[in-house]
């Protein structure tokens, strides 16, 4: 390699991995912006959770809906892809000690996804898109709206060819040997589903954009549905992808921990490819003209087979742990293991609790919900935020705040401050997010509508009274909307205090002990299993959840046959 | 495979799964194509069978 060539790199003193500096500059900037949307996207939610509140019933009828429509693009498109462009860059380039192909191209779609999302924001805030985050036609947005969710979608398309073109030159500049770490085969199965994802969305928003600006005149409402939701839900399963591709790179960096087995955890990534886009369809399960073989087979077939790669993740990844614990000396009983990890450490404990709580809360409820006879329960409900924000808020964006404990040492070289925030900051955040996703869960299985500004129907004419308990449930949801958002403002000045005032670490190792110490190249970095499966905690673990999954799935059942008594 | 056997079979020909798992764009063009047919396609054929009301 030349000499300018390598005055490109440094090597990380932590990990000893070659850093392409081209590709952390754009990792950097991708994170930090994508810390800015969650921010944003964050008040909103805190807005409408305020308001959804009876007895605050913060903002009128046309704010609660802008702020809706402002926090859903926000969090759930914003926030989440520029972080899984600064996860695909970090899992390519890093990972595999290469240069990263092409960083003028990142940058290209870096500055279109901002004008992109920056566009949207303003359509919303104009107060004249108030569509929320499907955009369900026959309502219109505003053309600006459409346009910047597509100028963010060719800007994130370029981002993941990008990380496509690093794969290929790692390979042909031998950076390593054999197959990818699996922590990059993660990021692929990500960057996979997010083409997919960005092609149902240019072939759904291209021609409504067109329809908004006159040039046609008709969009089709069910056929927008089907193929809006090929980009609405599978935009969330690059979510899942990627946060299980982070819970192995925390693992292996904190714990040196190794997958169980590289070609099990591969085969569930590969389940995911092949299936797991295809549980859009559990959208569509009330929808009278799609017929029963297509929703039971994208649904209750092909889904299952991406659960399957879900349940495969939730073994080995705390099996993992278990192993490298036990083989330092944590071997004591079926959990000294457990009860001896790091948990101080806010990127180990981010991690475990978006573990736990994906697959008790996101994971349960999303395969009752896939079940086309039980979602007529719980169709349209606050079930269905109650369910993704388990997924998507208690899975993908604590696991994506846990690994920022790692970034900030490792990418933008500055020692974390304000320790004690930080080491809290995990468990805040979940208790509050288990808090909104269990009460909205338990308020739509009371019957209560999701994307309702007002729960007692006060200016309705004919009266709707929900049970007590929805209203509790409704105040409790407020309670933790608020425990959340400070979980999340905590977040945000414990990153943004280190970046801006954190120690310099220059050439240095991070300080020992810090919360975020001791990073381990070895496991991240190669292609290695743990090769044991005498793992008692992980088995009892494990068990645990299939009679969760079970009792919850057969209670679900009991209220259906509730409803439909058989005579 | 175990790192040890990894290193020892380097002239052992790569199995059928693992050329597969290896090349990203056999799996990007799995990962397109099937969730294309199986949902985009077939959906929007629903839909289009849908008589119209006279």
């Amino acid at each position: 390699m030349s000499a300018s060539a390598n005055a490109e790199f440094r090597t990380c003193p932590e990990t000893g991995l070659k850093v392409h500096l081209p590709a952390e500059k754009l990792i950097k900037v991708n994170a930090v912006t994508a810390v800015i949307f969650l921010a944003v996207g964050g008040l909103f939610g805190l807005l409408v959770a305020l308001t959804r509140w009876p007895a605050v019933h913060l903002l009128p009828a046309d704010l609660f809906y802008l702020a809706l429509t402002a926090h859903g693009a926000n969090v759930l498109l914003f926030w989440i892809i520029f972080f899984e462009m600064a996860v695909l860059y970090f899992a390519s380039a890093l990972l595999l000690n290469s240069r990263l192909a092409t960083p003028a191209w990142g940058w290209v779609g870096y500055w279109l996804m901002l004008v992109g999302a920056v566009l949207a924001n303003i359509a919303v805030l104009q107060g004249d898109s108030t569509v929320m985050f499907t955009s369900y036609v026959p309502m219109k947005a505003a053309p600006h709206f459409y346009l910047g969710l597509i100028v963010f979608a060719v800007g994130a398309l370029i981002g993941v060819f990008v990380f496509f073109a690093t794969l290929v030159v790692a390979k042909d500049e031998n950076t390593y040997e054999g197959s990818v770490p699996l922590v990059t085969f993660g990021a692929i199965t990500a960057a996979v589903i997010a083409v997919f994802t960005i092609v149902s969305g240019a072939i759904i928003l291209i021609p409504t954009f067109l329809w908004s600006i006159g040039l046609i005149g008709y969009i089709d409402p069910l056929v927008y549905k089907v193929v809006w939701w090929g980009m609405g839900h599978s935009s969330q399963q690059i979510n899942v992808s990627a946060h299980v591709a982070v819970w192995y790179a925390i693992a292996a960096l904190v714990l040196g921990a190794k997958p169980l087995s590289e070609k099990v955890s591969r085969v569930a990534f590969l389940f995911y490819i092949l299936f797991l886009q295809l549980a859009s369809a559990h959208h569509l399960l009330a929808e009278p003209g799609m017929s029963e073989g297509w929703k039971v087979f994208n649904t209750s077939y092909a889904m299952y087979l991406a659960v399957l790669g879900s349940m495969i993740h939730g073994l080995t990844v705390p099996g993992s742990i278990e192993a490298a614990q036990r083989e330092k000396g944590y071997t004591h009983g079926a959990f000294e293991w457990l009860r001896k990890a790091p948990w101080g450490n806010p990127a180990f404990a981010g991690m475990f609790l978006s573990l736990v709580m994906f697959g008790f809360l996101g994971g349960i409820s999303g395969v009752v919900m896939g079940t086309e006879q039980l979602n007529l329960l719980m169709h349209n409900t606050l079930y269905v935020p109650g369910h993704f924000h388990g997924t998507v808020v208690a899975g993908t964006t604590l696991a994506f705040m846990a690994v920022t404990y790692l970034l900030v040492p490792l990418i933008f070289r500055r020692g974390l401050v304000l320790n004690k925030m930080a080491q809290w900051q995990p468990y805040l955040f979940a208790i509050g997010v288990t808090g909104i996703s269990l009460f909205m869960m338990g308020a739509g299985t009371l019957g209560v509508a999701r994307r309702h500004w007002d729960m007692t129907f006060s200016d309705a004419v004919v009266s709707v009274s929900y049970p007590a308990g929805a209203f509790l449930m409704m105040g409790l949801n407020g309670v933790f909307a608020v425990l959340a958002t400070l979980g999340g403002i905590f977040y945000i000045v414990v990153v943004v205090a280190s970046i801006l005032y954190g120690p310099k670490l220059g050439d240095k190792a991070a300080p020992k002990p810090a919360p975020a110490a001791a990073p381990r190249p070895a496991a991240i970095a190669s292609y290695g299993s743990a090769g044991t499966l005498k793992l008692p905690g992980t088995a009892i673990l494990v068990t645990v959840f299939f009679v969760a999954f079970v009792l919850y799935y057969y209670v679900n059942w009991k209220y259906l046959a509730a409803l439909w008594p058989m005579r | 495979m175990t790192d040890t056997a990894r290193s020892a079979g380097a002239a052992e020909p790569i199995p059928f799964m693992q050329r597969i798992l290896d090349n990203p764009f056999i799996l990007l063009f799995l990962g397109v194509s099937i969730p294309a047919v199986l949902y985009l396609m077939w959906g929007v054929m629903e839909v289009a069978s849908i008589p119209v009301a006279q």
